[in-house]
């Protein structure tokens, strides 16, 4: 879908030797699956963080099975990444013994949850991209992907709606939870432009959903400048590393733990 | 006789435990060759954390039926939808009060309350005890109950 790309495995360059000096567009069916399964992988871990500390009991289940649904995406997409490497390397080494510069993943999914009105801003960018990305990879020659895809694709209109209707009511609520909402906004924007590095045909549609709910919330959309860049070369926020020694401390104190 | 598919078919829902796995539609294929079975199943979502212990419970069941050599694949596509969900497994859903899905052709607006029938019902949350659920309340009798997300 973003032109010519090479499918994975025999052959295939280590990690290390991939980071920069890539033009737009170019990547491996390993490197896709790999990308896309850290975007998962890190928003479920971030999503987790909120389990027991939502604002009621139906939000903590709902952020705990949003999580749930990133996490079961994340461990197809990276088994299917570790298989195309051909190193022997299966989800759980890839999770929990990579350090950060090891990670593909966009920016915008390790940044701290910060309140409530950052992690809906958060979701609803992450999810509106995700479904349009999942829903363009159903039809995907890669029968594998396409499989991983048509699966998550429907999970993920549960995130674009649940995230919506916080946005709304958050945003067109009381002048506290709109100023909010309105920061939050702001403060996530400039991560964005990040997940059209790899699909800049997504921008356009993505842009019209959250005009969409940006209207019904009374909100502003955020205007374009700063782009912070570097999660699909490894290049990573303090905040990752932070987050991996919370995710990765168990499997790295016992090797091959399980409960 | 007893064959390999329906004892596979038979296996209750770990978390569904009204219905078999057969009644959600969730088993793809069996293929007998002598003793040796292979079981074809697709997850009901992608992070499912039911689905490992739907593979020990069609292994243990082929075990006690006498097959020894068993083995459970997954398969993703095509995507499971709820719509694959028996007759008969709708019913037991609705008799164990969980309502049973929408369709997913039409657009469902209301879920009927499995306890009273009525269709004055509002949805406290799109998000329920397990992956597949929501919650729901009856404006009618008042009783909350769980309803399968249409997917």
């Amino acid at each position: 879908m973003t032109g010519p790309e090479r499918s994975g495995g025999a052959g295939h360059q280590g990690l290390s030797s991939q980071a920069g000096g890539r033009s737009g567009g170019r990547m491996t069916t390993f490197e896709k699956a790999l990308g896309l399964g850290d975007d998962a992988l890190i928003a479920a871990q971030r999503l987790a963080e909120w389990c027991s500390r939502a604002p009621d009991m139906e939000e903590d289940i709902a952020l705990a099975n949003i999580a749930l649904d990133q996490l079961g995406a994340a461990r197809l997409l990276l088994t299917y990444a570790g298989e195309l490497e051909g190193r022997g390397r299966g989800e759980d080494e890839l999770a929990f013994l990579r350090d950060d510069r090891e990670f593909r993943n966009v920016q915008l999914v390790e940044l701290a949850n910060g309140d409530f009105a950052v992690t809906m801003a958060k979701l609803l960018l992450l999810s509106v991209y995700q479904r349009l990305l999942y829903e363009s990879l159903a039809s995907s020659s890669d029968e594998r992907l396409a499989g991983i895809a048509g699966k998550a694709r429907k999970e993920s209109a549960y995130h674009v709606d649940h995230a919506s209707l916080w946005v709304v009511r958050l945003g067109d609520g009381t002048e506290e939870s709109r100023r909010r909402m309105r920061t939050a906004l702001d403060a996530v924007w400039p991560y964005s432009h990040e997940l059209f590095e790899w699909y800049p045909e997504l921008r356009a549609p993505w842009l019209s959903v959250i005009d969409e709910v940006l209207t019904e919330a009374g909100l502003a959309r955020p205007a374009d400048g700063w782009a912070p860049t570097g999660g699909r070369s490894g290049v990573h926020t303090e905040a990752l590393s932070r987050l991996l020694a919370d995710m990765q401390v168990l499997h790295r104190a016992h090797p091959g733990v399980t409960w | 006789m007893v064959t390999a598919a329906d004892v596979v078919r038979a296996v209750p829902d770990p978390e569904l435990r009204a219905v078999t796995i057969g009644d959600l539609g969730i088993v793809r294929a069996v293929d007998t060759d002598g003793s040796r079975v292979s079981v074809t199943i697709t997850p009901t979502y992608s992070g499912c954390p039911a689905m490992d212990a739907i593979r020990a419970d069609i292994a243990s069941a082929l075990r006690e039926a006498g097959f020894s050599d068993i083995s459970v694949n997954t398969v993703l596509s095509p995507a499971w939808s709820t719509d694959w969900i028996t007759d008969a497994g709708r019913s037991k859903l609705a008799e164990a009060g969980i309502a049973p899905p929408g369709r997913t052709v039409s657009l469902t607006l209301t879920m009927r309350c499995p306890r009273c029938g009525s269709a004055d019902t509002e949805e406290l949350s799109r998000f329920g005890s397990t992956a597949c659920k929501s919650l729901w309340r009856c404006r009618s009798c008042s009783e909350p109950f769980d309803a399968v997300k249409t997917l």
